[in-house]
């Protein structure tokens, strides 16, 4: 018999509004489920196991009050760069070890409005910049399917604690596949929606013509859900675009036949593990089996991508984060004067890759090269946009593999920037033209690890993308659960 | 071939303090990091347009109401050190 923990959050949502369970013994479940395997998983980097318990006690009452939307009652986790007033939120990183955000991002607002229960603050790596969740200054995460592996990353906590039943659903942040990388190595739903459909209010910015919020759950139908509460156009966020908020669950049960659907044809070639290639062939030939129409589709451009990004993204995050100066949050290292101070303060508070990026970013926007790199970088960035809509002009969505590789182990890539950044291959191009795009988990390799498979779609197609997501989930019928906690699940 | 970088220059720019080994480090991964990026020179053509924000918005304005504040208390509590209501940092001129 399945714990609590195991169910996905519509199941759950089901049983709490029937008063076959309570949100009490929802939260106790997974409290129970992260004392059990956290020490090991190493997901959280807090826990607000009181807070939880007063915001499940409220849940209840407002589902016996015949008050109960989707979100109410269901523990979640937020990644360490979500604002939580109140709650200590440290990007991963010692410049903020100690920062307690004075308001909440405006995603957690509408999911503790929606009856949410806070579960805790989830590792990822050092403001998000990584692919492997090791550059967190506060130690790695560890793969549920297997301990001695990365999770992915860079929201690698959150992706963690959903595979293992810690926290039903989640959320993190994409900026080049961080949503979508980690949850493919950790085989569960990653969806990254249309760049500015979730407000960024509150979000710490890392590369902010890049980053957006995603969500992790144990199915499509629960991102859909899970979007519904906290998409839609925020004051507070002037890039959040106009769109009205709606319930991302209606039509996901509606046929896919007749779909076209373009396999990229980039995306098989060189440096993409068998196992995954296998898996995501036999995926493609069940949405074939679907009624789907299969073509091939190519993306030209999307080989630059990877360069384009690695400029675009570290010239971003080096002015984005010169606001860390030891003047009004976080770790301040004293010197003679100002300058000193800010230097000293950056140099001890940041890890060695958010160094390495800052250094990029700086030199690409510097005197001289800013033309060669950075402004090269974003006309790369058109190219690859309409490569997407030259294909979008043929086929409904484009599937790829998430990822060129499952889980490696922990350690195997840390020395290696260039072999790490390779990770996010796939992902980059979706983050780079603004459009949506989910990783499922299409099976498991021979090595027992999971495989992902995304689906790409063009701008605001999320009710597609989700769709069809939906119908190659169920088709696919991926039921493996790591087995650190299958005994349990099964 | 690797691009030469002036690691002390950058590191200043940045105001980033970086121990001699870092700055060897980095030299070297970032000139090849960035051999890799410079394809994107390759590819661009004059006559294409750069892109800043895949979803373009301009002149995003608010109604012009008076909102609260976030609470100065709470806001200040992160701070290294203050003083009246104020942040405080070291000396920036100097007094006669």
């Amino acid at each position: 018999m399945s714990e609590l923990c195991d169910l996905t959050a519509t199941e759950l949502g089901t049983r709490l509004r029937a008063r076959e369970v309570s949100s009490v013994a929802v939260l106790e479940s997974c409290l129970a489920r992260i004392d059990a395997v956290d020490a090991r998983v190493e997901a959280f980097l807090e826990r607000t196991d009181d807070i939880a318990r007063g915001q499940a006690r409220a849940a209840d009452e407002r589902i016996a009050a015949g008050d109960a939307p989707p979100a109410a009652g269901i523990p979640l986790a937020l990644k360490d760069v979500l604002s939580t007033r109140g709650v200590t939120t440290t990007c991963g990183s010692k410049i903020l070890e100690t920062y307690v955000p004075p308001f909440d991002c405006t995603p957690w607002d509408r999911l503790k409005a929606a009856g949410g229960v806070l579960l805790g603050k989830t590792n990822c790596d050092e403001f998000a910049m990584g692919s492997s969740n090791e550059n967190s200054a506060f130690g790695p995460v560890h793969n549920p399917w297997d301990l001695s592996m990365v999770p992915g990353g860079s929201s690698g906590g959150s992706a963690a604690a959903v595979a293992a039943g810690e926290a039903v659903w989640a959320l993190g942040t994409d900026t080049g596949g961080s949503v979508r990388q980690p949850a493919s190595l950790s085989g569960v739903v990653g969806f990254k929606p249309t760049y500015g459909l979730i407000s960024r209010y509150g979000l710490i910015a890392f590369a902010s013509s890049l980053d957006t919020i995603g969500t992790f759950t144990r199915s499509v139908r629960d991102a859909a859900a899970l979007l519904s509460v906290i998409a839609g156009k925020d004051p507070m966020d002037a890039t959040s675009l106009d769109q009205p908020g709606r319930d991302y669950t209606e039509g996901l049960d509606d046929p896919v036949s007749g779909l076209r659907v373009g396999v990229v044809r980039e995306a098989f070639g060189e440096g993409v593990e068998p196992g995954v290639r296998a898996s995501v062939q036999a995926a493609i030939d069940t949405l074939s089996g679907l009624g789907a129409t299969v073509t091939e589709a190519t993306l030209p451009h999307a080989e630059y991508a990877l360069s384009a990004y690695y400029l675009i993204a570290p010239s971003e995050a080096s002015s984005n984060l010169a606001r860390y100066d030891g003047v009004r949050y976080g770790l301040r290292v004293d010197g003679a004067d100002s300058i000193e101070m800010m230097t000293k303060t950056r140099g001890a508070g940041f890890g060695a890759e958010v160094k390495r990026r800052i250094m990029l970013g700086t030199y690409a926007l510097s005197a001289g090269y800013y033309e060669a790199y950075y402004g090269q970088a974003q006309k790369v960035r058109t190219l690859i946009i309409r490569d997407y809509e030259a294909a979008f002009a043929n086929v409904d969505l484009l599937v790829s593999p998430t990822s060129p590789t499952t889980a490696f182990p922990i350690g195997a890539k840390v020395d290696d920037p260039l072999a790490m950044y390779l990770n996010d291959v796939f992902t980059i191009p979706a983050n780079l033209s603004g459009m949506p795009a989910i990783s499922i988990p299409s099976g498991l390799d021979d090595a027992g690890l999971p495989v992902g498979i995304q689906l790409t779609g063009p701008v605001l197609s999320e009710p597609t993308v989700l769709r069809v997501a939906n119908a190659l989930e169920g088709a696919l019928g991926f039921e493996a659960r790591p087995p650190l906690v299958a005994g349990s699940a099964a | 071939m690797p691009v030469e970088i002036d690691i002390e220059h950058v590191a200043r720019l940045a105001r980033l303090e970086l121990s001699e080994e870092e700055k060897a480090r980095l030299r070297e991964q970032l000139g090849a990091i960035l051999e890799h990026a410079a394809k994107v020179g390759k590819v661009a053509a004059d006559d294409v347009l750069p892109t800043a924000y895949a979803i373009p918005r301009s002149n995003v304005l608010r109604a012009d109401e008076i909102t609260s504040s976030l609470p100065v208390g709470e806001v200040l509590a992160n701070a290294p050190e203050v003083e009246d209501d104020r942040f405080k940092v070291p000396k920036i001129v100097e007094v006669e």
